[in-house]
């Protein structure tokens, strides 16, 4: 029988060539299928320790114990050596499969379609975001409007000059001819009527929009235009309260080191009035002074159209175009990029918002 | 208004080292805005010298008729010049450009053979100096000295500032109202023209019979001057100063108004006494009157314009054009000199009715200065007799019903509270005493403005001198206290988180004019009695073939879609937002309400004027074609079709804050069967869909071109949300196939199946429509996900199979729903 060779297994030098045996046969495992036979042939029940184990009940009663250990021992050597490579063999595995599944990341078709705002409605909505800040209310009103909104109740009576001035579009009355009273609002300021109408001091508000005039169009002009008209009724309201609040606004659009100019001029509903100069330092030709609108001390005749009291009240309002500080700001050269409707226009230039 | 600073430099006393740029600045502090600064200066450069005509040998063997003439230049010997010209002779001073001299538009004078002759520089035109468009013949001089500098000659030593003049400061379209405020600007002495002559006084009999008929006539004043030569040429500083102010000279009794209008800003008009018939008549035209214009239009006078007659009619468009046959012509002896003052407001009217602006009707539209009427008159007839000859008569005409200026009450603290600069007593005071007003009183002012002035009339004119005049630099920069606000309102909130979800959603923001043809209807397919064909009209549309508003976005927004597809796009989903136009119901048969300015409208009669405007509630649309999802690497992309249209409208309802219900819809322009009707709370308030392919080859759009439009303004504000309930217990899952007839719409069958399912239904998805024989014909299945859930405990599948059938029996009951197995 065997039994003597088998307990020739627990001799320690025989234990000791069979972990080293083992070791070797596991070390030498070069991936998991080939590691998995190792392991059978080591630790397995034909493997030399899976025998010498069998064989301590054939020794006698005292010797087992030590003989026990014997085996252990080896047991765990032999285990611990293939844990070892299990792990560096599984780590080698993970990486062989994710360096297979590597792809060219740069080899890639956007699956989204781009979108944006337009650059003009994003300027406006900044716009009201600083008013807002200051407390301001958004002002809005319609685009056909009835002529004493856009003139009257402003002080362009029927016989002004200012009158002939503005290039109205006139909306056709039933019968296709003048006289439906109605007119494209040629500015925001009708917006302030709107809002001294229905409102009653204090008022701060800022009313960005829509306007037209029958310019034809070019690089400059355009019949469909934006502005945002500003409106501040209050008591102790002056002019100094108006240039500040110029002041703050151009520094927003034009940057930190912007500052304005008022240039003494004519609007029928402000008295005094005021062009509004901006200190403009990114001008693409070099920093100067660019005109920016009109602002001035609401005419007291406009709030008595409006039911407030000039005794009491005091006023100021402004109205800038959007389209000119967007070219300035962005040097666009021709107004036609920003009115024709070509997407590459929204999607190109990205309006910090 | 063009201003030579010689001429200005008359009047005001300039200090002889101000530079240009000075001035500049002064002009535009006063209120006056420069245009443009014309330096004459540098117009020619290099030698420009008066010569002499010695000899001319005409040159006949050419096509023309050319001069081979001898010109001293102050030379040792003269110079051989060649000039096509023939309006001088022999002994003549004129204007000669020596080689290397350099004329407007680069033109180098250089010497050099023409004509088989040698040409050693130039005689020059006016033209030709840019000087003035004068090309009839070249420069002849009345004196000079032979091979000096020219340039001072021909009015090429100044500098030319072209002002806009404000409505407000119609004084300044005169030498005498720029001169006073540069004056005062600068701190210098200011001499007024008007001080020139002494005013006459009116005589008991008139140099002319005039009968003023009209309260539009101010003031009406005529000189005389007998045995003159009207035609004689103007002086030549008075014909440099016009030519430099724009003006042609045109003979002396012309050249003289026109010159005194410049410099006092009072239109003036000559009579050819002579050709007058009987008493002189300022009335009212009467109807069917008629008036042909120095222009050569022949005007059909309405009852409001004012008119000067005779007896043969009217001769004259009183303040605004004379007419042709009482004008000063070539043989006219005696000359009629008028100077009136006119009701702007008659002026103004006269010149819109007749489209007519002229340099006096301009004037006097913002108000000339009737107090010296008879001075510019009398300036006028002591400078025809001075270079005219011929005797001043002595009557003197002078009508005058000015109605003394209206003192104005100003508290002298109110341009400090209104301006926030501290201005004492006297600067207030010195500053409407610039302006030319009479200032009495104490703390509160009597002030009377300058006759100059008529546009002062409230204390807000009079803050606005103290302030312009001591200067706006001076105000300070100050921000009122910041007030507390209330931010946006919920609309103006949801009308920018509905564009920017359509912008995150891969739509690009445009905008177009809302201008659309008459056409444009038809081509979108409209019904005939469709009531956007209604649309509101502009009168004056700058191009006569877009004349009405947009009754919908995407009546325009198409524009935007051809232009990006002419450009070469061909993926695109653009969207805009903005008001559309649909005119009031019945709106042409409400009377116009006229709205008072001295107070306040009542607010039935606002309500009542606003009635006729036109109903603008403000739209959303998009439109999609070519790719929704491009072909790449790993996708073969995916065609535009319908359902991206409904998509959009989702994605702004749900920005909105909204529910759509989405049922099947036939609306123009879409695709009759591809049109989705969307509702909110039962209001339909949009639609979505492909478009009709007929609209799409009408429009030149790819067809399966898809859009989408929604009434923003009829979309209702949210209400406080409530918080959904969130189960911490697991979903159970169930599928659900049923079959319906072919003409079923599945959202009504899933609306059937959410009812059904009650409350323990979380969500429900269709996910397959699927037709087959076996099902019988015209019948369809669709599967559907429930995703079911309660919020305190897990299903059970008893539970789960429950709610199916109920989910189903409710669609059995409306649709004959049958349980495909």
């Amino acid at each position: 029988m065997s039994t003597e060779n088998e307990a020739g297994l627990l001799q320690p030098e025989a234990l000791a060539r069979a972990v080293k045996d083992a070791a070797a046969a596991i070390e030498s495992a070069a991936n998991l299928d080939e590691l998995s036979a190792a392991k059978s042939a080591t630790l397995g029940d034909k493997s030399p320790v899976s025998l010498a184990r069998r064989a301590i009940g054939s020794i006698p009663g005292p010797e087992r114990g030590e003989a026990g250990r014997n085996v252990n021992a080896a047991r765990s050597e032999i285990t611990a050596v293939y844990e070892a490579r299990e792990e560096i063999l599984k780590a080698a595995e993970a990486a062989r499969i994710l360096r297979e599944e590597t792809v060219d990341v740069t080899a890639r078709t956007p699956r989204r379609r781009e979108g944006a705002r337009h650059p003009i409605n994003v300027q406006m909505d900044r716009i009201a975001d600083l008013f807002v800040a200051m407390g301001y209310q958004i002002g809005e009103g319609p685009e056909v409007e009835l002529e004493w909104f856009n003139f009257d109740a402003l002080n362009i009576h029927p016989d002004h000059p200012a009158r002939t001035m503005m290039d109205t579009f006139h909306i056709a009355d039933g019968k296709g001819g003048y006289g439906s009273n109605m007119v494209l609002r040629t500015h925001t300021s009708t917006v302030q009527i709107h809002t001294m109408l229905t409102q009653e001091p204090p008022i701060y508000a800022v009313s960005p929009g829509r306007v037209y005039r029958t310019d034809e169009v070019d690089a400059t002009h355009s019949p469909v235009f934006h502005q945002t008209e500003g409106l501040v009724v209050d008591e102790g309201i002056t002019m100094a309260d108006l240039k500040g609040t110029l002041d703050h606004f151009a520094k927003s659009v034009f940057g930190e080191d912007a500052i304005t100019r008022l240039r003494p001029s004519y609007f029928p509903f402000t008295e005094p009035s005021a062009e509004i100069d901006v200190w403009f330092t990114a001008h693409k030709d070099g920093a100067r002074w660019i005109e920016w609108g009109g602002c001035g001390m609401v005419n007291p005749r406009v709030l008595r159209a409006c039911g407030i009291d000039p005794d009491v009240y005091s006023g100021f309002a402004f109205g800038v175009g959007v389209e000119r500080a967007l070219m300035l700001r962005h040097g666009i050269t021709d107004l036609r990029d920003i009115i024709d409707g070509d997407v590459r226009f929204p999607a190109g230039l990205r309006v910090e918002e | 208004m063009r201003i030579p600073v010689s001429w200005l430099a008359e009047y005001a006393a300039l200090p002889a080292d101000l530079s240009t740029e000075a001035l500049d600045a002064a002009l535009v502090e006063s209120g006056l805005e420069v245009e443009e600064v014309d330096d004459l200066r540098g117009r020619v450069t290099g030698p420009l010298v008066v010569g002499r005509v010695a000899s001319i040998e005409e040159l006949t063997e050419f096509k023309k008729p050319i001069r081979h003439c001898q010109v001293e230049v102050g030379e040792a010997e003269p110079r051989s010049i060649i000039c096509g010209a023939r309006n001088f002779n022999e002994g003549d001073l004129v204007v000669v450009a020596l080689p290397g001299a350099e004329l407007p538009g680069g033109f180098k004078i250089g010497s050099r053979k023409t004509y088989g002759r040698l040409s050693d520089g130039m005689i020059c035109s006016a033209r030709e100096l840019g000087v003035s468009d004068d090309h009839e013949g070249i420069i002849v001089l009345d004196e000079g000295i032979v091979g000096e500098d020219a340039r001072a000659i021909v009015g090429l030593d100044d500098v030319v500032f072209e002002l806009a003049i404000t409505p407000d400061m119609g004084y300044c379209f005169s030498v005498r109202g720029i001169a006073r405020e540069v004056a005062h600007r600068l701190g210098v002495a200011f001499t007024d023209p008007a001080a020139k002559a002494a005013e006459p006084k009116a005589t008991e009999h008139p140099p002319y019979p005039v009968r003023v008929e009209t309260d539009g006539c101010t003031r009406f004043t005529l000189r005389e001057v007998r045995d003159v030569d009207a035609n004689a040429e103007a002086p030549e500083w008075m014909a440099k100063r016009l030519v430099q102010a724009g003006m042609r000279p045109l003979g002396l009794a012309v050249d003289v108004t026109n010159y005194l209008m410049l410099e006092l800003g009072h239109p003036l008009h000559a009579f050819d006494r002579d050709a007058l018939e009987d008493v002189l008549v300022v009335r009212r035209a009467n109807p069917g009157e008629t008036l042909k214009t120095l222009d050569d239009v022949e005007r059909k006078l309405d009852p409001e314009d004012m008119v000067i007659c005779d007896a043969t009619g009217p001769l004259s468009l009183a303040g605004v054009m004379g007419g042709l046959t009482s004008e000063v012509v070539p043989g006219t002896r005696n000359v009629l000199i008028e100077a009136a003052h006119w009701d702007p407001t008659s002026i103004a009217r006269t010149s819109r009715r007749h489209r007519l602006t002229s340099e006096a009707s301009k004037r006097y539209e913002r108000g000339a200065d009737a107090a010296i009427s008879l001075l510019a008159a009398q300036r006028a007839a002591d400078l025809l007799v001075e270079y005219g000859g011929g005797t001043l008569v002595e009557e003197v005409v002078d009508l005058d019903r000015r109605a003394p200026i209206a003192p104005i009450e100003l508290p002298v603290d109110l341009p400090s509270r209104l301006v926030g600069v501290d201005y004492d007593r006297a600067t207030v005071v010195s500053m409407l005493e610039a302006s030319g007003c009479t200032v009495e009183g104490g703390d509160v002012l009597t002030v009377t403005p300058a006759s100059w002035r008529p546009d002062i009339t409230d204390p807000a004119d009079l803050v606005e001198e103290v302030v312009r005049l001591h200067g706006y630099a001076h105000v300070p920069s100050a921000t009122p206290r910041a007030i507390a606000g209330t931010g946006l309102t919920s609309a103006q909130r949801r009308r920018r988180r509905v564009a920017q979800a359509l912008a995150d959603n891969g739509f690009t923001e445009t905008y177009t004019f809302p201008f659309v043809s008459r056409e444009r209807a038809d081509e979108l397919g409209l019904d005939e009695k469709d009531p956007q064909r209604e649309a509101v009209a502009v009168l004056n549309p700058l191009d006569d073939a877009a004349p009405l508003l947009r009754a919908t976005v995407l009546a325009s927004l198409v524009n935007a879609v051809r232009i990006n597809l002419a450009r070469g796009a061909k993926d695109l989903a653009v969207f805009e937002e903005g008001l559309v136009f649909q005119p009031a119901e019945g709106w042409t048969d409400l009377e116009v309400v006229h709205l008072p300015v001295s107070k306040r409208p009542e607010d039935e009669s606002i309500a009542a004027a606003i009635r006729r405007l036109p109903v603008q509630p403000r739209h959303v649309a998009a439109v999609l074609c070519g790719q929704a999802v491009p072909a790449g690497v790993d996708s073969p992309g995916r065609a535009v079709d319908w359902a991206d249209a409904v998509e959009a409208a989702e994605v702004v309802a749900e920005a909105a804050g909204v529910e759509l219900q989405v049922a099947q819809g036939e609306a123009a322009p879409w695709h009759p069967g591809r049109c989705a009707e969307l509702r909110v709370d039962g209001a339909v308030v949009g639609h979505a869909g492909e478009l009709h392919p007929e609209v799409c080859d009408r429009l030149g759009l790819p067809r399966r071109t898809a859009a989408m439009e929604l009434d923003l303004t009829a979309l209702p504000l949210p209400d406080l949300a409530p918080a959904p309930v969130i189960s911490h217990f697991p979903a159970t899952l169930i599928d659900v196939a049923v079959v319906v007839a072919e003409a079923v719409p599945a959202g009504q069958v899933e609306a059937a199946l959410r009812e059904g399912a009650g409350e323990l239904l979380d969500s429900v998805r269709l996910f397959d429509v699927y037709r087959d024989a076996k099902l019988g014909e015209g019948r369809k299945s669709l599967a559907f996900k429930l995703e079911l859930r309660a919020a305190d405990r897990t299903l059970t599948n008893e539970e789960g199979v429950a709610v199916r059938d109920a989910a189903v029996a409710v669609a059995a009951e409306r649709f004959g729903a049958g349980l495909r197995e």
